[in-house]
């Protein structure tokens, strides 16, 4: 690779980095306030998230005398996983170096390494809420995971590659084509990234009830500079997430490799695609109940079944 | 080493040689003096762990030579001992001699005064344990490997029960034996109908020897049922969870380790190279056998109590991986697809040198744990990251390794065999294209349990409080320990942060197997990035990754740091504001399995009794048990009991009975010699 073309190819990673971490927080906002709106409530405004992660950030960091080493780097640690997977899934542009470091196996490796850290986190203190928390969130990812790599061995089939980057130049910039086996791995995918991301019907991020809370359940602890990097890290989970769905499933309007005028586009192409999966999202929340936790299982079977499905709609059909 | 020296022919083999008969005298020394802690623990064992470090890089150095052959001058009259090299077996020298080598310097700190045998006998024992692993891997001859086989098994009976005193050690170590010798039985077998009447037999003639069909399956499965019981395939493993916790610890990491690898080895080159056929169903059946056990080893290691279960099962599990890898290379290579096979066995083998790290590691670790608080039970531990730190910082790596994450060492492999699965739609039968992509998801989903294991083993050990008072004087472990779990841990984070070149150098060890390999699609890429196939179909570069999670850490830490004031007040946990927190309020290890037993509830056969209100002294209790032992064991051995009493009919204790006996078995035999 020359020169300029390196150069090149290290802005469009920087840009999509830092695009991509900061609009995690607003990406969220924008979730809540729709689901504000949809349940008739009045909505906290669009930046909420970062006035949130402001104020915690000016706070005093308070800890329990009990807690060692690995509780304190662990929010470090998260927030790290959750910026080279960010790094890893073209939003912006196919132009990545580091999309090459690991492909969708190695991303779903590293969400597990941050859950990992997390779920270790949480057991560090040696309250009860902290490991049922720490407990349900791994068995949500394990119950998660099969149907997680079937969405994607569904893609890389079409696409011949586990690369993400070669996967969206496949699907985005062929002649058109439509994969029905696409369309059962996206329900597939969008109830994973429920179930993931401590949505309803899985997890309730909105509220401290011990007996539903997953994610909030393992971070009880945490305050101030800790717990901004654990929310904002959170924020970027989803946003890993959405954009891997936008990767996989609408992959039109991302630059390719050495474009740089198409990125403006894809700026656009991407708030739109955002706008409209958080409206999505924000919708399921609502219309959706909360399940008890021991209907999970059923929850992601069905995720893992319709993943299959659609692969093998695409071996039976070769689409 | 001079370069000279290593090219010289026979080099490699005399050094190995060398190298067991180093560990022989290591061990026969033990029976100078042998209660001596210091003379055993101190010297022997360093030594013995020198003798590791020299076929370590013995191995090395030999793994791209060609093989050697040598004809030794002991054995029977007319049955001379035949021992050769190869990339294959340097390879499992290798592991066997880092293995050993971290092992022995663990063991040189651990032995404590009174405990079961003198330590100078176990040294005896073990260092004969080591000496007949490596000679397995060297033999020949269906002979020397029957007999260093046999060896193994003994010896390593004798060091599962060195505590032979306590009951439930004797039983664990007899259905160890038990399972052995009728494991060994079916190797014997194997061999007999491959040497097929020639009375022949050397490996030489074995391959030479061209099997039907027929035989070639018979033979292939007798060796996967020998083999499988010593690496504890189900529904062969149940000696696994029995003998590990049963063992001292430097044992369960050897056995675990090593000893269940010399029977992926036996596989291996029984079915690739002494096997002139390969089929491709068979690998169908070993790919479900694998995930089969994979997937109960995992099940069974979260919901176990018992540090040791609890790795015990989850080498089961890792058996299971490793044998899934073996029967996809099978399937891919019966129809001819000989680089996917090569990326399976490559992923295989893969596994085989992870294993051998991270389970020594953890397997000493919770030796050491055992050690310095007297409990094996995970309900009685807790809060130890604050006691012995250095333990818990290389514990960690072991359980990042071996839960499959990046970028340490067990992701490599299960990301290979993953990309292995990948390449099913290339077969040329629809109902495989459809069926393995489904055990591919199998596959992850055991890794994802194992993931959920080790957050357990390792939350419920190392963090939280500590469920006992006594846990309070627990110290972290001595300098010869670290030393060892130091040099486990390494090559856990090398492997996975360098496994381009790691790869490269165990290429000669497939290419014995199967006519490809990895190596020549890799040189192409620039040694960072580990490319299987072609760089636009998959590429994982872990050294690249963990620099991207390091430089993402610093920087988020030094702009926290640069932008925010870093003031910290330590205080009472929160708690949603409880009062009163208690160690017993966190969750436990029977806590933490819950969901599994619930979810998994037709595996398990759970046996639980809840107190009522109006008792006494209310007592509860849960005894999770494997169904196979109801299934089959028990069974199989009522069925034993009952033809026994029917034979004993026969045995009256008088003479002239037994005569006529023997009078009838002649005329018998005279009939037949006719």
């Amino acid at each position: 690779m020359s020169w300029p073309d390196a150069l090149s190819a290290l802005a469009s990673q920087a840009l999509q980095l830092v695009v991509a971490a900061a609009l995690g927080p607003l990406y969220l906002g924008w979730v809540n306030q729709w689901r504000a709106w949809l349940q008739n409530r009045k909505a906290p405004p669009l930046i909420q998230p970062y006035c949130n992660l402001v104020k915690l950030f000016h706070k005093d960091a308070v800890i329990a005398s009990n807690a060692s080493p690995l509780f304190r780097a662990a929010p470090y640690a998260v927030f790290g996983c959750m910026l080279l997977a960010l790094s890893i899934v073209p939003v912006l542009a196919t132009d990545l170096p580091f999309a090459q470091a690991a492909d969708v196996i190695a991303l779903v490796g590293v969400l597990a390494l941050a859950r990992v850290f997390q779920a270790l986190a949480a057991m560090d203190i040696g309250t009860a809420f902290g490991t049922l928390g720490a407990r349900r969130e791994m068995l949500v990812s394990f119950l998660a995971e099969p149907a997680l790599l079937m969405v994607f061995f569904t893609a890389s089939l079409i696409s011949q590659s586990t690369g993400l980057t070669t996967i969206v130049e496949t699907l985005a910039h062929r002649a058109f084509a439509i994969y029905p086996s696409l369309a059962f791995a996206a329900v597939a995918f969008v109830m994973v990234l429920l179930a993931e991301n401590a949505r309803i019907p899985v997890d309730n991020p909105a509220t401290h009830l011990e007996l539903t809370m997953i994610h909030e359940a393992m971070v009880l602890e945490y305050s101030a500079r800790h717990l901004a990097l654990v929310e904002w890290a959170a924020s970027l989970k989803l946003m890993v997430y959405t954009t891997i769905g936008i990767a996989l499933f609408v992959p039109w309007g991302i630059a390719p490799a050495g474009q740089w005028l198409q990125v403006p586009v894809a700026l656009a192409a991407l708030v739109a695609k955002l706008a409209l999966a958080g409206f999505g999202l924000a919708l399921i929340e609502t219309v959706s109940a909360k399940m008890r936790v021991f209907r999970v299982p059923e929850y992601l079977g069905t995720a893992f079944l319709l993943a299959v499905l659609g692969m093998l709609t695409l071996l039976l059909l070769g689409a | 080493m001079p370069a000279d020296l290593i090219s010289e022919p026979g080099f490699a083999l005399r050094g190995s040689l060398a190298v067991i008969a180093g560990w022989l005298v290591v061990g026969f020394l033990g029976l100078l003096r042998p209660h001596s802690l210091r003379f055993v623990g101190r010297l022997l064992f360093p030594l013995g762990a020198g003798a590791g470090i020299v076929l370590f890089f013995i191995s090395l150095a030999t793994i791209q030579a060609p093989p050697q052959a040598l004809v030794l001058p002991l054995g029977l009259p007319d049955l001379p001992f035949h021992v050769r090299t190869d990339a294959l077996s340097a390879f499992f020298l290798l592991l066997l001699g880092a293995g050993a080598a971290g092992i022995s310097m663990f063991a040189a700190g651990y032995f404590r005064p009174g405990e079961g045998t003198s330590p100078g006998l176990l040294c005896l024992q073990y260092h004969v344990f080591l000496a007949s692993m490596a000679l397995v891997m060297l033999a020949d001859d269906a002979y020397l490997f029957m007999v260093a086989w046999e060896m193994m098994a003994l010896s390593s009976y004798f060091l599962v029960t060195s505590q032979h005193r306590l009951p439930e050690i004797r039983r664990a170590g007899f259905l160890y034996l038990l399972i052995a010798h009728l494991g060994a039985l079916a190797i014997l077998l194997a061999f007999g109908v491959l040497q097929a009447g020639q009375g022949d037999y050397t490996f030489a003639s074995m391959r030479a020897s061209q099997p039907g069909a027929l035989w070639a399956s018979i033979t292939f499965f007798l060796a996967f049922l020998g083999f499988g019981a010593k690496a504890g395939i189900v529904p062969l493993h149940v000696w696994l969870p029995e003998a590990h916790p049963a063992a001292p610890s430097p044992v369960s990491a050897m056995m675990s380790a090593v000893m269940l690898k010399t029977a992926i080895y036996g596989l291996l080159r029984l079915t690739y190279d002494l096997l002139g056929v390969q089929l491709w169903w068979w690998g169908v059946v070993a790919l479900a056998v694998g995930l089969l056990t994979m997937l109960y080893g995992v099940l069974f290691a979260a919901v176990q109590t018992d540090m040791k279960r609890l790795l015990a099962y989850s080498s089961i599990e890792n058996v299971g991986s490793i044998v899934t890898g073996f029967g996809l290379s099978l399937v891919f290579h019966g129809y001819g697809l000989h680089l996917m096979a090569a990326l399976a066995l490559t992923a295989a083998l893969y596994h085989c040198l992870n294993h051998a790290f991270f389970k020594s590691l953890l397997f000493l670790s919770t030796g050491h744990v055992l050690h310095a608080t007297g409990s094996r039970n995970l309900g009685k531990l807790g809060g130890l990251i604050h006691r012995m730190p250095w333990l818990a910082c290389l514990t960690l790596v072991g359980v990042l390794g071996i839960a499959a994450l990046p970028p340490l060492n067990g992701f490599v492999s299960e990301w290979l065999l993953l990309q292995a699965f990948l390449f099913s739609p290339g077969l040329p039968n629809t109902y495989l294209i459809m069926l393995i992509p489904l055990a591919a998801a199998a596959v992850v989903l055991s890794a994802a349990l194992g993931a959920y294991v080790m957050v357990k083993f390792y939350g419920v050990i190392f963090l939280g409080h500590p469920r006992e008072e006594k846990l309070k004087d627990a110290h972290d472990a001595g300098p010869w320990e670290l030393a060892g779990l130091a040099w486990l841990a390494l090559p856990c984070l090398l492997l996975g942060v360098f496994p381009v070149a790691a790869i490269v150098a165990l290429s000669p060890a497939v290419e014995v197997l199967v006519p490809a390999s990895l190596a020549p699609s890799l040189a192409g890429s620039n040694g960072w990035y580990l490319t299987p196939i072609a760089p636009e179909r998959a590429s994982y570069a872990p050294f690249l990754f963990l620099c991207v999670i390091l430089l993402a850490v610093l920087l988020t830490w030094l702009l926290v740091k640069r932008f925010y004031h870093g003031r910290l007040r330590r205080t009472d946990a929160w708690d949603c504001g409880f009062p009163g927190v208690s160690a017993r309020m966190q969750d436990t290890a029977e806590g933490f399995g819950q969901p599994i037993r619930q979810i998994f509830e037709a595996f398990f056969r759970t046996e639980r009794h809840l107190p009522t209100a109006f008792d006494e002294r209310p007592r509860y209790y849960l005894n999770v048990e494997d169904r196979l032992w109801h299934w089959l064991y028990l069974p199989v051995a009522a069925a034993v009991g009952r033809l026994s009493a029917m034979i004993s009919v026969l045995q009256r204790g008088r003479i002239h009975l037994y005569l006529l006996y023997s009078f009838a078995t002649l005329l018998l035999l005279l009939v037949f010699v006719r």
